[in-house]
């Protein structure tokens, strides 16, 4: 056999061999994405009504969270140009109190996202922590795995008379700073102040 | 087969497990997949996830070249042995996602890229590619075990002066039962920040590295030359 020829069978085949690997990979990888698909969506529902359920409590509601939605672009209140969701909760079709997505653009390490929950009457039901890259060990008490901090806005309103309150201690308001970071706890409760604000000004058409 | 070949059968094990969590450590003395380790190891769950996770892509990276290597052409041995190592990662990337969520989340980016951890693509070129299949996964075995315990050390040595609990979110790995298993030093102590912060990483790395160095020392046996170690030909 000619060496030219010898060396095209050789390359050819080396690369029907490539191929026939990277077809065996992709199929394999189809047959196991099509296989843990809905298992990694369920997951997903299952984390995020379990989120859900830690700012608006189950025994509040009886609609299904997830599928009662809106969606907010409104930079100035909820702190990001992204589309923010709202779960809307209801108690035998009446409205009962909404889950707001927000964002602390104004965190010591960048965006905190937060989530809100609010009764109908304005209440504060509660707040939790979504992500963050504050310092651990000082800007990170903002978990309610470190401390509970957070919690200490459960039950609050903000209204007119109070809203110079609503800062830390620091600025005068009401809310515990933490030792050694200022501008994490800064950050979050102006946030919360601004989606209290928010659904103050918008109640009806939230629920709509 | 006779009484001396299953001898030497046991011998190589043997010397293949002394190698992989010892003399040849992935972490400590070959020094590779340093990203992840380094990143990952703030508590000592998290080390463990990403060393399981990274002994199960070794163990069929291994198991595949192993089988292969008589019918892939040396020219496009390293292509096929990527695609193999980044299927394998790939399907180990959305199994935990179906079944370890929260860990997944936390492990984040890091899974994905145990596909650019250079230990695995060394352990197939210069060990699998040349070895038998039982061989193979003895090495795959033991250079895991010895990467995983490094990542579990480090995590619990930086969890433990950083924050000043072992074990915590231990439920993320084992399920329900293990939310009690956090262990907490005594109430009133200060975690040091900077071990659980990325210089707390090299730190803790560079102690442990120190620390194999001393024990070879005092295991060496006086007038014996030091123990030659393999040398990785990848990066």
């Amino acid at each position: 056999m000619k060496p030219e020829l010898k060396l095209k069978q050789t390359m050819l085949r080396a690369a029907g061999l490539l191929s026939l690997f990277v077809v065996i990979s992709v199929a394999l990888l189809m047959a196991i994405n099509e296989f843990t698909q809905p298992k990694i969506a369920q997951a997903e529902q299952t984390a995020l009504h379990q989120l859900l359920n830690q700012v608006m409590p189950a025994s509040a509601y009886d609609n299904n969270l997830l599928e009662d939605t809106k969606t907010l672009i409104e930079p100035e209140y909820l702190g990001s140009h992204d589309p923010m969701m709202v779960y809307r909760a209801r108690l035998n079709g009446e409205p009962a109190g909404l889950v707001i997505e927000t964002v602390a653009p104004n965190g010591y390490n960048g965006e905190i996202r937060l989530i809100v929950g609010v009764f109908y009457d304005g209440r504060v039901a509660g707040v939790r922590v979504v992500s963050h890259r504050e310092t651990p060990g000082l800007g990170d008490k903002i978990e309610l795995r470190k401390d509970d901090w957070i919690l200490g806005f459960e039950g609050k309103r903000l209204t007119e008379d109070n809203a110079n309150r609503w800062a830390v201690k620091r600025d005068r308001g009401e809310f515990d700073q933490f030792t050694g970071a200022t501008i994490t706890p800064r950050a979050v409760v102006g946030a919360v102040r601004l989606t209290l604000d928010y659904v103050n000004r918008h109640t009806e058409e939230l629920y709509d | 087969m006779t009484k001396s070949s299953i001898n030497q059968t046991w011998r190589d094990y043997q010397d293949i497990a002394q190698k992989g969590l010892w003399n040849n450590n992935q972490a400590l003395v070959a020094l590779l997949g340093l990203c992840p380790l380094l990143a990952v190891t703030n508590n000592s769950v998290n080390g463990l996830g990403l060393g399981l996770a990274t002994m199960a892509v070794l163990m069929t990276s291994n198991i595949l070249v192993s089988l292969i290597r008589h019918w892939v052409p040396s020219e496009i041995r390293i292509p096929v042995f990527i695609a193999i190592i980044a299927a394998a990662v790939t399907i180990i990337d959305m199994l935990m996602h179906a079944y370890f969520y929260t860990l997944h989340g936390i492990l984040g980016i890091f899974i994905p890229l145990i596909v650019t951890n250079c230990a695995i693509l060394a352990r197939a070129e210069s060990f699998a590619s040349k070895n038998s299949l039982d061989k193979s996964i003895v090495d795959a075995l033991f250079i895991g075990i010895g990467f995983t315990v490094v990542l579990v050390i480090l995590g619990s040595l930086r969890e433990l002066v950083g924050n000043g609990t072992l074990f915590d979110q231990a439920w993320l790995l084992f399920g329900e039962t293990a939310r009690g298993w956090t262990l907490h030093l005594s109430a009133d102590y200060t975690p040091v920040l900077l071990a659980i912060l990325p210089p707390g990483a090299f730190i803790g790395l560079g102690l442990l590295i120190a620390l194999k160095n001393y024990a070879d020392q005092k295991l060496k046996k006086p007038g014996l030359v030091n123990i030659p170690v393999e040398v990785q030909t990848s990066n």
